[in-house]
C-alpha cells in the first residue's frame, strides 16, 4: 500500500479540531518556503502546494472548501472531488464552497498554468487520507480493535467480519482525540470510485437558473455605479477634460482622475493606462451616457503603433539583430550549408484580445482605515498587494474577495481594475461597482502578443531531418520554448529569440507562447514530412523514436514515449490511413502545461466555395483523468476556442488604437462555424494528474492548417486564416 | 424620471428610469434580476437574451419604453421555470454544458424559445438559432446536444 506523509517539512502544519456541537475541522497547511516572486505569469508553474481545508459535520455532510479561483476550468468540482475520493464518502455528501483569500490557511490561491490539479493531487489526496485515518482509527478505539481490521465505504466505517459499521459523523467527537501519524494509507487508484467518472459541475444548477455567481452580479446596497475613460490608442495620455454637460446628467453623482501607478509594479500589474477619467453615478446606464458626453483632451507622448508597421518590423527583425541565442546542438550552420534539401517557411499570428464574456469589473469599498475588494480575479493575492502600496494601507487590512469569473483565459491574472476600482472607491468617498463596457474591455487589455516566427529544416537524400533551426520574435517578446520538440530529435539545431518593443501592453492569454508557436511548428513539420515524402504521423514517430533511443543534448522539456502515444492513440482511433471520398484530413500533435495532444481534424468540402470542419479526433495525455465530464468539457472548450482564433480572430491598430471594439468588429467564432464534432480519448497509464485548462487549444492551429492544405492546396502560413484571400468559405 | 409598469416572469414591476434605458439594465439594476448577462451592449454576443412574449430578443438593445404595452410579456431566465425544471435547464444539467457559466443563460433562452416555435429542429435549425449566442469557453458542441435532448423532452 503508499504511504503518503502527512507532514512535508518543517513548516507544515495540520490542524484537527471539534467546532460547534459534533463537527471536525481539518486543516492542513503548507507554509510554502518557496518565494512568490515570480517574474511573469507562466513562473507561478512550481510554486504550488494546495492547502486544504475540510469541515466534516454531523449531519454526514461534509464541506471542502475550494481554494482556487473558479474560472470555468471546472476546479471547484475535481479538486474537491479528490478529497472525497481518499475520505471515501458519497459524492451527495458533499459541499463545496469557494474559499476568500485567505493567506494564513492557504497558499497559492491562483489560477494559471494549468497547474492546481498537477499540484494539487498528492496534497489533495493526503487531506482526504488523513481524515479517513481519523475515522478508522476512531472506530478502532471504540471497538478496541486494530483500524487495519476496518474498511471505509460510503461515509461509514465497517468491520466485515461482524458486520458491524458506524457511520462518520458518529466518530467525530472520538476523532479529534486521534493523533495524526506520520504518514496516512493512499487508496490504490484501482480501487478510485469517484476519480475517473463522470460528474456534473457543482454550479451547474445555479448557473442554469440565473444565479447571482459572477462579479457583475456582486452588489452591496449604497453601491454607486463607476465606468472609466482611458485613452483612446496606447501611446497617448490624458491632457485635460471638460464635465460640465456630463456632470449635471440625471443620476450622475461624480467626474474626477484617478492613478494607479504604482512605485514597484509587480509582474501582475500590466497596465498601459494609469491616469484614468471616471464617472460615478446612480445607475449602469445613466453613468454611460455620460461618459459619451464628455469632452476629453488627450496628448500623444509616445509612438501610435499600426499593424502594417508591425509586419513590417517582422520582416526585418531576422536581419536587425543576432537575437538571443536558445539552444545550440552540433553545428546547424554547417549541415545547412551542405544539406540535400532545405525547407523554409514563416508564420505569424496577430494580437488576441482575451474578451471573456464577462467584461472586467469590480467592486471596492474603501474607507480611511479598511479596504473590502471583491470580484472576477485570478490572482486575489497579488492585488491584494498591489493595493496595499496604491493605497498606502496594511495587507491585514484588506480582505479580498473571488466570485466566480465568466472566462479568464489569462485576463484576470492582471487586475488592474481591481486597483482602479479601489481608488476610484478612496477617491468618491463611499462603495463603487466599477464595469468596463465591452469596448473599454477589448481596447485596453493584456492582449496576446503579435508572432512571428520562421523555420528551416535541413533533410538528407533519405528524407532524414539533419538540422533544424528556429527564430522566433514577437511583439514584445520571443513565443519560443528553445527545449521542446523537436529539439532532443535532431543532432543539429538552434533556436534563437528576438524581441521588438511596443507600447501596447500584452500578457498571458490561455496557452502562453504555445498557443501560437504549436501551430506554426506543426504546420512547417507537415512541410517537411512532405518534402521528405513521409507520411507527417511516420515521420514525428520517427523523431520520437530517436528521442526515445538516443536524445539528443540536455533538458529535452518533454517525454517521447508520452508524446509518441497521444499521437499513435489518435492515428488509431481516428483510422489516419484510410482514404474517405471527400475527407481531408490534418494531423499535429503538441505538448504544453505538463500534458500531451494530438488532433486530426476531418474537413469536408460541402461545395467549391465552402469547407466544413466535420469531425476532430483528439488524443490527451493527462495521466489520471479526474474528472471525465469535466476533462472532455475542457479539450472540446479548448478546440473550439483554438479554431476560433487561428481562423477568425484578430486585433489590429491604426494610430495606435484597435480597429476592433466590439463583437461586431472582432469575430470571436460562433456556434454554426464549430466542428459538427469532437471525439475525445484518453491515454490510460495511471500517472498522476496534470492540467487540462490550455493543453487541447495549441495544436489545434497546425492540425487545422495542414487538413485546410489538403483541402485546398494552400499552405497557411498568417492567423487568422481568414486573412488569405480568395480561400473558400468555412461554414458549419 | 417617467414610471413604466413591466410585465416580467409574471409579475408587474413599476420602475422610474429615463425613457432609452435598456430593459438589460431596468433588470440588473433597478430589479435585481442580474441572470440575464451584459457582454457587449450592441446585440451582437446574446448574453442579454430574454423573452418578449415568448420570442427571444436582445434586451441590451431594446429601450423599456418599447415594452410598456400591457401584451409585452418579459421572460428573463430567473422566470422560465420555478426550480431550474424546464426541458432546456434540465438537458444543461444532463449533458452538463457549462464552464464559466456567464453566457450560458443567454443560451439557455434562445434555446428555450427556439424549442417554442419549433418543437423538432434539425441539427441545422439548432446552430443557425444558436449562433447569435457566444461563447469563449467553447461550448457549442455541448449546447446544440442539449437543445436536442431538450426538444425529445417537451
Amino acid at each position: 500500500m503508499t504511504h503518503i506523509k502527512t507532514h512535508f517539512n518543517r513548516r507544515s502544519f495540520l490542524k484537527v479540531s471539534a467546532v460547534g456541537g459534533a463537527g471536525l475541522m481539518l486543516q492542513f497547511s503548507w507554509l510554502s518556503g518557496l518565494a512568490h516572486s515570480s517574474s511573469n505569469a507562466e513562473a507561478v508553474e512550481g510554486l504550488f502546494n494546495i492547502n486544504a481545508f475540510i469541515r466534516m459535520n454531523e449531519d454526514g455532510t461534509v464541506t471542502i472548501m475550494s481554494p482556487n479561483p473558479e474560472i470555468g476550468q471546472n476546479v471547484k468540482t475535481s479538486m474537491p472531488l479528490i478529497v472525497a475520493e481518499e475520505l471515501d464518502v458519497d459524492w451527495d455528501q458533499v459541499q463545496v464552497e469557494q474559499a476568500p483569500l485567505d493567506t494564513e490557511k492557504y497558499t497559492r490561491q491562483l489560477a494559471g498554468g494549468s497547474q492546481s490539479i498537477r499540484q494539487g493531487w498528492d496534497s489533495l489526496r493526503m487531506a482526504g487520507a488523513t481524515a479517513r485515518y481519523l475515522m478508522l482509527a476512531s472506530a478502532a478505539k471504540l471497538w478496541s480493535m486494530s483500524p487495519d481490521e476496518l474498511v471505509t465505504d460510503k461515509g461509514m466505517v465497517k468491520h466485515l467480519p461482524s458486520g458491524k459499521s458506524i457511520a462518520y459523523q458518529d466518530l467525530l467527537q472520538e476523532a479529534a482525540t486521534i493523533e495524526v501519524p506520520e504518514e496516512v494509507p493512499l487508496k490504490d487508484p484501482k480501487d478510485f470510485k469517484l476519480i475517473g467518472t463522470f460528474v456534473k459541475n457543482v454550479d451547474g444548477k445555479g448557473i442554469v437558473t440565473g444565479k447571482p455567481l459572477f462579479g457583475l452580479d456582486y452588489m452591496e446596497k449604497g453601491t454607486a455605479i463607476a465606468m472609466i475613460v482611458h485613452p483612446p490608442a496606447f501611446g497617448m495620455q490624458l491632457d485635460g477634460y471638460n464635465a460640465d454637460k456630463a456632470k449635471n446628467m440625471p443620476g450622475i453623482k461624480k467626474i474626477f482622475t484617478v492613478n494607479t501607478a504604482l512605485d514597484k509594479p509587480q509582474w501582475s500589474d500590466v497596465n498601459a493606462f494609469n491616469e484614468l477619467l471616471v464617472v460615478v453615478g446612480d445607475s449602469t446606464w445613466q453613468v454611460m451616457k455620460a461618459k459619451e458626453v464628455l469632452e476629453v483632451r488627450w496628448k500623444t507622448l509616445g509612438t501610435l503603433e499600426a499593424t502594417t508597421a508591425h509586419l513590417d518590423s517582422f520582416s526585418s527583425v531576422f536581419d536587425k539583430s543576432e537575437g538571443e541565442l536558445g539552444r545550440k546542438d552540433g553545428d546547424p550552420d554547417g549541415v545547412f550549408a551542405s544539406a540535400d534539401k532545405v525547407v523554409e517557411s514563416g508564420y505569424t499570428g496577430a494580437f488576441l484580445a482575451h474578451n471573456t464574456m464577462e467584461p472586467m469589473n469590480f467592486f471596492a469599498d474603501v474607507s480611511a482605515d479598511k479596504a473590502r475588494l471583491i470580484g472576477p480575479i485570478q490572482t486575489p493575492e497579488q492585488l491584494r498587494q498591489s493595493a496595499a502600496s496604491l493605497l498606502n494601507m496594511p495587507e491585514s487590512k484588506i480582505f479580498v474577495d473571488m466570485t466566480r469569473m465568466g472566462g479568464g483565459f489569462g485576463r484576470r491574472l492582471y487586475g488592474n481594475f481591481g486597483l482602479e476600482a479601489a481608488a476610484i472607491s478612496k477617491a468618491y468617498g463611499g462603495p463603487i461597482k466599477l464595469i468596463y463596457t465591452r469596448e473599454d474591455d477589448m481596447t485596453q487589455g493584456t492582449y496576446r502578443p503579435s508572432y512571428h516566427i520562421k523555420y528551416r529544416a535541413a533533410l538528407d537524400k533519405k528524407g532524414n531531418l539533419t538540422a533544424f533551426e528556429v527564430k522566433g520574435s514577437g511583439i514584445p517578446s520571443s513565443p519560443l520554448f528553445p527545449d521542446r520538440f523537436p529539439a532532443g530529435t535532431v543532432e543539429h539545431y538552434k533556436a534563437t529569440h528576438y524581441g521588438i518593443d511596443t507600447n501596447i501592453s500584452t500578457g498571458a492569454w490561455r496557452a502562453p507562447r504555445s498557443n501560437f508557436v504549436a501551430g506554426a511548428e506543426q504546420s512547417f513539420l507537415d512541410e517537411v514530412a512532405e518534402a521528405a515524402g513521409k507520411d507527417p504521423i511516420d515521420f514525428r514517430l520517427q523523431l520520437f523514436d530517436r528521442a526515445i533511443k538516443n536524445p539528443v543534448g540536455e533538458g529535452n522539456d518533454y517525454d517521447p514515449e508520452r508524446y509518441a502515444g497521444v499521437l499513435k492513440l489518435v492515428r488509431d482511433k481516428s483510422n489516419w490511413g484510410n482514404k474517405m471520398p471527400n475527407v481531408y484530413r490534418g494531423v499535429a500533435a503538441y505538448y504544453s502545461h505538463n500534458s500531451y495532444v494530438a488532433q486530426v481534424f476531418d474537413l469536408e468540402k460541402v461545395d467549391d466555395a465552402n469547407i466544413r470542419i466535420k469531425k476532430v479526433w483528439c488524443a490527451v495525455d493527462c495521466g489520471i483523468v479526474v474528472n471525465k465530464e469535466g476533462a472532455i468539457n475542457q479539450v472540446e472548450g479548448g478546440i473550439i476556442d483554438g479554431i476560433g482564433h487561428c481562423m477568425y480572430s484578430q486585433l489590429t491598430f491604426e494610430k495606435g488604437a484597435t480597429q476592433q471594439q466590439n463583437f461586431d468588429g472582432y469575430h470571436l467564432i460562433r456556434n454554426n462555424e464549430a466542428p459538427l464534432e469532437i471525439a475525445v480519448f484518453f491515454v490510460d497509464n495511471g500517472i498522476a494528474p496534470t492540467g487540462l485548462g490550455e493543453p487541447s487549444l495549441p495544436p489545434v492551429a497546425g492540425a487545422l492548417a495542414n487538413a485546410l492544405y489538403k483541402a485546398t492546396g494552400t499552405r497557411y502560413y498568417r492567423q487568422p486564416y481568414m486573412v488569405v484571400p480568395q480561400q473558400p468559405k468555412f461554414v458549419g | 424620471m417617467p414610471q413604466y409598469s413591466l410585465h416580467i416572469n409574471g409579475a408587474i414591476h413599476q420602475v422610474d428610469v429615463d425613457a432609452d434605458t435598456p430593459v438589460l439594465w431596468v433588470l440588473r439594476d433597478h430589479l435585481q434580476l442580474v441572470g440575464t448577462k451584459y457582454g457587449c451592449g450592441i446585440g451582437q454576443c446574446g448574453a442579454c437574451t430574454i423573452h418578449l412574449n415568448g420570442n427571444a430578443i436582445r434586451s441590451c438593445s431594446l429601450p423599456v419604453s418599447a415594452v410598456v404595452n400591457a401584451e409585452m410579456k418579459l421572460t428573463t431566465i430567473e422566470g422560465l421555470s420555478k426550480d431550474g425544471t424546464h426541458p432546456v435547464q434540465k438537458a444543461w444539467l444532463e449533458i452538463d454544458v457549462v464552464q464559466c457559466g456567464y453566457c450560458q443563460a443567454g443560451q439557455i433562452m434562445s434555446a428555450a424559445a427556439l424549442l417554442e416555435r419549433n418543437p423538432n429542429p434539425s441539427e441545422e435549425d439548432i446552430r443557425n438559432a444558436m449562433t447569435g449566442n457566444l461563447c469563449r469557453c467553447g461550448t457549442y458542441t455541448r449546447i446544440n446536444k442539449a437543445v436536442a435532448m431538450a426538444a425529445k423532452d417537451l
